[in-house]
């Protein structure tokens, strides 16, 4: 009896020593590693560091409440400073030494077809956290932010009933610029309107005299507003200035670039964008990441929609990650395959659309007032990504890592 | 057809005061002391952040524009004090220096002003031609783009410091041995370069959006017209921004801006071509 209860003692104590050692065992577990790649410094700093913030708000929340899986998140930012060759230099630098999860970030289009190519060779999972021209039906990318079906097909008959059919388009000259312009002149013709004239602007520039004439001898209803870059942005005071008092549709001001908050009003009055998210957005859910995320950047600028993407994003791997049970890509796209990839986000419920890895989002149509404040004027609800799935992109089946446009759609088999 | 040629008169002088304005103060600097200044933008940013700090501070307009383009002046001569002056003789350093100073600008500005600022707005006041509206303030450039050249031309020709600054440029050991005091003539240039600099800044500053990198918009320009005037700002600056103003604006009216920056450069690459100098070397030896 005695030498039994000896035993028992023995392996209680031989027990409690393994459980104290399974605590720091647990808490040794490996980092989850998060490669960000976000502009803070150059000409698109001003919408990169909300972006970073919100990738820093993310992170520290989910950190607070023990990680994912119980594992911490280890987010590592690089800054490409605007600059392409940066951004693939950057990414090689993350996959390789670094050798992250996952990949998120990048600002424009040119950015993001710069390290396509780079992720499809290391064949890791990238997650893009901007707005943009849509059509990437690429297996390793998952894009969060906002396509043309849900920001044009939206606007642009809104914009068409309310104030005419002419429409002029000034857009930057880069692959985000010519394609959305496609993406105007496609919807414009189908809502009854038609683009009579459109001007292309090298980034860069920051002198609008004569664009502002050849708006003013076109007489157009209203302006497509496609311009990127703090230098372009010079166009709407000088515009301004001009009295060229048209209204304006777009789908990266004010929510994106904060205009209405950089320039002296009337400059943006009367400008039309639709957004999943920007600052002014009245619902207590919003409130409550406003309140958050000023806490803890109290002087942050604006809050912008790339900036709450990537929060958002983050979130969204989290929820990828613990329903895979794992950070293998292939185990996270067979989640995102299910249709159930699904996040309560401060826009509402928003899921990944397994077809194209986009994500569906609450829509609503802002304005500009004279005094520069934001109203909405029309709330489109959720709305799916499903241009890419209609023209026959489905990562469940095929992955072709083409970028569809209009103009350039799949070829049937 | 009054309002189309207005339009393009007016097109034209837009394009003319924008070429002239940038490059000024790097043509003085690069004239004046053989220094390629790259740190030419980040003085126009200064001008640009000074006024717009005085106007949201109270001071009218004009007086901001004065303290931006001063303020640019004052940084200038400083610069030229502690740094430019050891590089006058090696051309290759002061480029690298200059660029130094610029990236430490542009980021000290990121850091402790932050990635943008609120605009001051367009002073009010438009006018009308036939179907198009013209902002007034686009004039005040013009005229002030005019008014920099005629300045410079009466300071470097009718004045006692204009006749040692150009002896000092023509022969800085005979201006030495003959009493005077190159140091100080290098150390005026460099701090009128800058103010330009900062004028230009200063006059911009009402119509464009604020980031610490926003100089390198006026890089381009500034430099281009450089190149075709050549190291004669006085005899060099205006035939340039002529010409390269005509090409711009002829082709900005007939094919848009794409083909206008295309154009302008291409016309740069012939200029180097033919006329190595520039404009006003070419002009200078024909004097000759």
């Amino acid at each position: 009896m005695r030498k039994n209860s000896m035993t028992r003692a023995l392996l209680a104590g031989f027990s409690a020593l393994s459980m104290l050692a399974a605590v720091p065992m647990a808490q040794a577990q490996e980092k989850i590693k998060i490669g960000l790649l976000e502009d803070i410094s150059g000409d698109l700093a001003l919408m990169g560091m909300p972006k970073l913030h919100g990738s820093q708000l993310a992170v520290e929340e989910i950190n607070a409440k023990g990680g994912i899986m119980g594992r911490q998140i280890e987010l590592i930012h690089l800054d490409p400073q605007g600059d392409n060759a940066r951004y693939q230099e950057f990414a090689r630098r993350l996959i390789q030494r670094d050798k992250v999860d996952v990949l998120i970030g990048g600002i424009t289009s040119a950015s993001r077809e710069a390290l396509r190519p780079i992720v499809n060779r290391a064949d890791k999972l990238y997650i893009y956290t901007n707005q943009y021209e849509g059509g990437v039906c690429d297996g390793n990318m998952i894009s969060v932010g906002a396509v043309p079906e849900q920001q044009l097909s939206t606007l642009i008959p809104w914009m068409v009933e309310k104030f005419g059919k002419r429409v002029y388009t000034v857009a930057a000259d880069y692959n985000f610029g010519q394609l959305t312009a496609e993406w105007t002149r496609d919807l414009l013709k189908k809502a009854g309107g038609e683009v009579i004239g459109q001007e292309f602007i090298p980034l860069g520039v920051s002198q609008f005299g004569q664009t502002i004439q050849n708006i003013q001898k076109a007489k157009p209803d209203w302006l497509m507003m496609l311009n990127v870059g703090a230098a372009q942005d010079s166009f709407f005071e000088q515009a301004a200035a001009a009295k060229l008092n048209l209204p304006m549709g777009s789908p990266i001001k004010v929510m994106l670039g904060f205009e209405h908050k950089r320039f002296k009003p009337p400059a943006l009055e009367n400008m039309h964008a639709v957004a999943n998210w920007f600052e002014e957005i009245d619902t207590p859910a919003a409130a409550d990441f406003r309140k958050r995320w000023r806490a803890k950047f109290p002087n942050e600028t604006y809050i912008n929609d790339m900036g709450y993407n990537a929060y958002v994003a983050m979130y969204m791997y989290k929820m990828l990650v613990e329903s895979a049970k794992s950070t293998d890509k292939s185990k996270i796209r067979e989640v995102i395959a299910t249709g159930k990839a699904c996040i309560e986000s401060p826009e509402g419920n928003i899921c990944i659309d397994p077809k194209s890895q986009h994500t569906s989002h609450h829509m609503r149509l802002i304005g500009v007032k004279a005094d520069h404040s934001v109203a909405v004027i029309k709330d489109f609800g959720v709305i799916q990504p499903y241009w890419l799935g209609e023209i026959g992109c489905d990562l469940t089946k095929a992955d072709p890592k083409e970028q569809y446009a209009p103009s350039n759609l799949p070829k049937k088999k | 057809m009054f309002a189309e040629l207005f339009s393009i008169a007016f097109q034209f002088a837009d394009v003319f005061a924008f070429l002239i304005l940038a490059a000024a103060g790097l043509a003085i600097i690069f004239g004046m002391m053989g220094i390629i200044n790259m740190a030419h933008g980040e003085f126009i940013m200064c001008g640009i952040y000074v006024t717009v700090i005085g106007v949201q501070n109270g001071l009218p307009l004009p007086v901001a524009q004065a303290c931006g383009a001063l303020t640019a002046g004052l940084i200038g001569v400083i610069l030229e004090r502690t740094i430019i002056y050891r590089l006058y003789d090696r051309p290759l350093d002061s480029i690298l220096a200059t660029w130094g100073i610029s990236l430490i600008v542009t980021q000290g500005m990121l850091v402790t002003m932050g990635s943008s600022w609120p605009g001051i707005g367009t002073p009010a006041g438009s006018f009308v031609v036939g179907p198009y509206t013209f902002s007034s303030y686009r004039l005040v450039l013009f005229v002030a783009a005019i008014l920099v050249m005629i300045g410079l031309f009466l300071l470097y020709m009718k004045t006692s410091f204009g006749t040692l600054a150009r002896a000092t440029i023509q022969n800085p050991r005979m201006a030495r041995a003959l009493g005077v005091r190159t140091p100080r003539v290098y150390a005026a240039s460099f701090g009128i370069g800058a103010a330009l600099a900062g004028l230009c800044g200063a006059l911009y500053a009402p119509t464009m959006t604020l980031i610490p990198t926003m100089g390198i918009t006026f890089i381009v320009e500034a430099f281009v017209t450089v190149v075709v005037g050549g190291s004669n700002v006085l005899l060099g600056t205006v035939p340039a921004a002529i010409v390269l103003g005509a090409i711009r604006t002829s082709l900005n009216a007939w094919q848009g801006q794409i083909v206008g920056q295309i154009g302008m450069l291409i016309a740069v690459i012939l200029v180097i071509r033919v006329l190595p100098e520039g404009v006003s070397g070419w002009l200078a030896r024909r004097s000759r």
